[in-house]
């Protein structure tokens, strides 16, 4: 948001013929390569315009170009834009030794723009595309709104970097005050869920809402993805198959995340033969649902690090999974 | 690819506009079993399903899908639509069938991002 007030690179200047660099960047730095995913162009571009009308005279331009150290301006007439004159347009004018001459007649009318909602990377590519070394920005309504140079990405970028850096910091500090500041022999934060057999227009909440207790707790999102998988077919199969629903149960515990789920029936006969991929009992109304493809507990297994599964038919199914938080990715800093 | 051009591409109308849809997609999974979507997706992707109940709001939140589209010009029902809203999900509806819409996206560009079937 903030006008560019250094002034500009040399590759910044001699836009056209500059290389770009940060693509590059972007692709090798993978943090960076998603902030230009996530980071918008109305985000980073400047919105202190200077603009140009098609009758003012190229000195003009040039003294705007000096003065505010850009390297291109576009030009507007009745609010709308209508070509850009950048500094190889000057040159080349200054070449036939002519600065009196009206914009209009060595503008250029076919201006590369780009949407202020679209993200950075896109703005990178057509820059990489274009050769271009600013674009103007343009609204919904194609009205001009705002100038994005790579200068302004690189900038946006590190911003970004730093606010992650500092929202990283507080996460930390809150999970670290769980874990780290209630000092026991072994802190296990646990939370329950009475799961209710047939409830399919509830199905997933107990899960959902353990995602977003891991992530409050600043879990690695790698780690919460898997738990709310694993979880979410747990919590699927204790509404489809139990007589009378069930406990879904999440330990949490510096090192390691524990599920769990019990029941009071029907059990299975044979868990062998359940966690064959592919084998189900599921009725035809579930499997209506999307679910009852018999990959439900090969699923888990795939997102866990130990699964147990024990059951007596008659009597109920247990079953435990755990997931080993590695140490650097951990909610809190040490072993407890 | 922004969602914004995906629902053009898809011919698709949001039918929930309330939610944040400047968002940008990375990838597309095509599916109507969930136990798939949760099995082989990668975060940050669309999906494409002939489901709409509010499980496949449910799986699409559990495997950090950003968007769904319904195909065959189906409609979602009410409570789907609603989980939808709470959870910043948009919800798309696009005539095209499924091969059609799967096609349109990956030809402009969108990779897939079903990972193939583990080899354990």
């Amino acid at each position: 948001m903030c006008p560019p007030t250094k002034p500009q690179t040399e590759q910044e200047i001699y836009g056209r013929r500059g290389r770009t660099i940060t693509d590059r960047d972007a692709h090798d730095i993978s943090r960076v390569e998603e902030l230009s995913y996530d980071l918008k162009v109305h985000e980073v571009m400047s919105t202190e315009l200077r603009t140009a009308s098609p009758d003012m005279p190229l000195s003009e331009v040039l003294e705007i170009m000096r003065i505010h150290r850009i390297s291109g301006v576009p030009v507007v007439e009745n609010d709308e834009m209508v070509g850009i004159v950048s500094l190889e347009d000057v040159v080349h004018a200054l070449y036939k030794g002519n600065l009196d001459v009206p914009v209009s007649a060595c503008m250029t009318r076919e201006v590369v723009t780009i949407a202020n909602y679209e993200s950075v990377v896109k703005a990178i590519e057509t820059f990489s595309l274009t050769r271009l070394g600013r674009l103007p920005v343009v609204d919904e309504n194609n009205k001009l709104v705002g100038m994005i140079t790579k200068g302004d990405i690189t900038r946006g970028i590190l911003i970004a970097l730093q606010k992650d850096y500092q929202d990283e910091e507080v996460r930390r500090y809150r999970a670290s005050h769980l874990f780290e500041d209630i000092i026991s022999d072994r802190t296990t934060l646990v939370l329950r869920y009475n799961i209710k057999a047939r409830d399919f227009n509830h199905g997933g909440n107990a899960s959902s809402n353990i995602k977003r207790a891991l992530m409050r707790l600043g879990a690695d999102p790698q780690i919460t993805r898997r738990c709310g998988i694993a979880v979410y077919e747990a919590e699927m199969n204790l509404i489809i198959h139990t007589n009378n629903g069930g406990i879904l149960k999440l330990e949490v515990e510096p090192h390691r995340i524990t599920m769990s789920t019990v029941d009071d029936g029907p059990g299975i006969p044979d868990i062998t033969q359940a966690l064959q991929p592919g084998y189900s009992t599921a009725t035809e109304q579930v499997r209506e649902m999307g679910f009852g493809a018999g990959m439900g507990l090969v699923n888990m297994k795939r997102c866990v690090d130990t699964m147990e599964l024990e059951s007596t038919v008659g009597k109920g199914t247990k079953l435990v999974m755990r997931i080993l938080v590695p140490n650097e990715t951990l909610t809190g800093h040490s072993h407890g | 690819m922004n969602l914004k051009e995906i629902i053009e591409i898809v011919d698709g109308t949001l039918l929930n506009p309330q939610v944040d849809t400047n968002i940008e997609i990375r990838g597309g999974i095509g599916a109507d079993l969930m136990s798939d979507v949760l099995a082989a997706s990668q975060p940050d992707a669309i999906l494409m399903t002939g489901l709409t109940n509010p499980q496949v709001v449910r799986t699409a939140q559990m495997a950090d899908i950003r968007a769904i589209v319904f195909v065959r010009g189906k409609q979602p029902q009410e409570q789907t639509l609603a989980i939808a809203t709470q959870e910043n999900i948009p919800l798309i509806t696009s005539p095209c069938g499924m091969f059609e819409g799967c096609g349109r996206l990956h030809e402009t560009g969108l990779p897939s991002f079903e990972s193939n079937v583990p080899s354990d």
